[in-house]
């Protein structure tokens, strides 16, 4: 376990050196502060409509920066080749899948608790209002959502070899998912049955990102979800990003590296 | 005397990505014993399949037949490389990161006490002669200074077997005069050094044992004296060895 903790260690203190980190997150933080002070109208639909950007804004945001930062981690080891003097040590290859994983998890993590910090105390000075349950929540169940999107980078960064294309692969298929994960079951049920039976098993067989966005619940000052159903999620989430996980096991394992 | 890496009838295949090429067969049946306390130097070619066999032994290329064992452990288990230590033959480290961060970093992996590895990093800093640059960022450090803390990563674990791929090339007289003594100095302590080279003058004067690898296959084995018998010196009998006719006396 300290193995996969030294791993992750490196992951962070490469992020945090990295300046290109930094412009999107400085970025992100700016945009977020600038529609907060954007409360001159006090119409309530624009001050939703002001929230509603700003969590669109960090939500593609630490999704980007969990997919930029995964992607490149272990293209990067195999060309700077400090992927052989690593596996010289006693490590496992799953010890290695598993620490840039804890690394990148734990740093879009980081990304989210000072976003959503800037979130609440916008919010919080511009209506008096703290409903930091919410808050805690949908950021919770974000952040789940980001573990299954960085075990998925991590899986097709083995596969494809060039960083670039498993950026636009992934973020295809996060907006995919997201878009058209909560939508295929009703589609599924308008179609005639061959085509509905596919997209019925394809509806089950899909992780369902849409679940982990709960940004209508903090915009619309929803009351909290029942934590049984935040639980079952997060299982959810750990499943799925096991399973993704353990398929980039599989596919790294025995991959031959030359030096 | 005990057997501490072995491979036996290793045998590596590349599948080249061009199909008509086929396969590239880069070890043909090797079998190499390196008893503990040696140096034993392996010597051949360029191409002849001395970086194959290490990352055989390393574990970052799979034999398409045969085993290769360290201290007895299949290679495949992690555990087999706990009391190693490796140099590259080219590599880069962190660079976002400083040689002292590096050094931590991979004294955690080997699972090394925080005390323990703070005395052992100031001392390898000194050993490798890097005290003064030691908190500064990788990425600002020369190509003989990168080299120096590759050997200092080898030795973070103090290790039983040293696995050295061509350390001196690339490095300026004083820095293999450098490697050399530091190779004399971890034999004095009692440890097995296996390192690769092309370089026949540097591997008769520190190797106890040599072998002369060609064409995938193990050619030669034994003490320099033993395999120079019956040729001028070890020079004659590599390049008879490896094929190579002299056509013009020179
Ligand atoms: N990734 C690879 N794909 C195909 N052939 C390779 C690969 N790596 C090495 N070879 C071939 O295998 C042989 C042995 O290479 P190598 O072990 O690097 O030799 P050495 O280290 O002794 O110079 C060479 O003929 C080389 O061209
Ligand atoms: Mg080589």
């Amino acid at each position: 376990m300290n193995k996969i903790f030294a791993l992750a260690g490196v992951v962070i203190k490469e992020l945090y050196r990295r300046k290109d980190f930094y412009v999107l997150f400085v970025l992100t933080a700016l945009l977020t502060l600038g529609a907060g002070t954007a409360n001159f109208f006090h119409d309530d639909k624009i001050i939703r409509y002001v929230k509603d950007i700003c969590l669109l804004l960090i939500w593609v945001s630490s999704i980007v920066i969990a997919i930029v930062t995964t992607a490149r981690q272990i293209p990067a080891e195999r060309e700077a080749r400090t992927i052989f003097p690593l596996l010289a040590k006693p490590v496992s290859r799953g010890q290695v899948i598993a620490g840039k994983f804890l690394g990148c998890w734990l740093a879009s993590g980081i990304a989210l608790v000072v976003f959503y910090f800037f979130f609440a105390i916008l919010n919080g000075t511009r209506e008096h209002s703290w409903p930091v349950g919410i808050y805690l929540q949908a950021l919770w169940m974000q952040w789940f959502l980001l573990a299954i999107v960085t075990a998925m980078v991590l899986l097709g960064s083995i596969y494809f070899a060039a960083p670039s294309s498993t950026n636009t692969i992934c973020f295809i298929v996060v907006i995919g998912l997201l878009g058209l994960g909560g939508h295929l079951g009703k589609i599924a049920l308008q179609q005639a049955p061959p085509v509905q039976n596919i997209l019925m098993v394809l509806y089950f067989f899909i992780p369902h990102l849409e679940w982990y966005d709960l940004r209508d619940f903090v915009v619309y000052d929803q009351p909290m979800i029942a934590w049984p159903a935040i639980a079952l999620a997060t299982l959810y989430a750990a499943v799925w990003t096991a399973i993704l996980l353990f398929l980039a096991w599989l596919g790294f394992r025995r991959k031959g590296l030359n030096t | 005397m005990t057997t501490i890496l072995q491979t036996e009838k290793l045998r590596v295949e590349y599948r080249s990505q061009e199909v008509r090429q086929g396969t590239k067969i880069a070890l043909h049946g090797l079998n190499l014993e390196v008893r503990a306390g040696e140096v034993f130097g392996f010597l051949g070619p360029n191409g002849a399949g001395k970086t194959t066999t290490m990352n055989v032994l390393l574990g970052f290329t799979q034999p398409t037949s045969g085993t290769a064992s360290l201290f007895g452990i299949d290679v495949r288990q992690p555990i087999a490389r706990q009391r190693i230590g490796y140099l590259p033959e080219l590599t880069y480290y962190y660079k976002f990161l400083t040689a002292e961060e590096i050094l931590r970093f991979y004294a955690k992996i080997f699972g090394i006490a925080s005390g323990e590895a703070d005395k052992r990093i100031a001392e390898l800093l000194k050993l490798v002669e890097l005290e003064h640059a030691a908190k500064r960022p990788i990425k600002s450090y020369s190509k003989g200074m990168q080299q120096r803390v590759g050997l200092a990563q080898a030795l973070i674990n103090n290790p039983d077997l040293l696995i050295l791929d061509e350390p001196t090339s690339g490095l300026d007289p004083l820095g293999r005069m450098k490697v050399r003594e530091i190779i004399q100095r971890l034999k004095n302590e009692g440890k097995t050094v296996f390192f690769s080279s092309h370089e026949l003058g540097e591997v008769e004067t520190v190797c106890d044992r040599v072998g002369i690898v060609h064409q995938g296959e193990l050619k030669a084995v034994g003490t320099v004296a033993e395999i120079s018998r019956g040729h001028e010196n070890l020079e004659k009998a590599f390049l008879k060895i490896v094929g190579f006719q002299t056509t013009t006396p020179l």
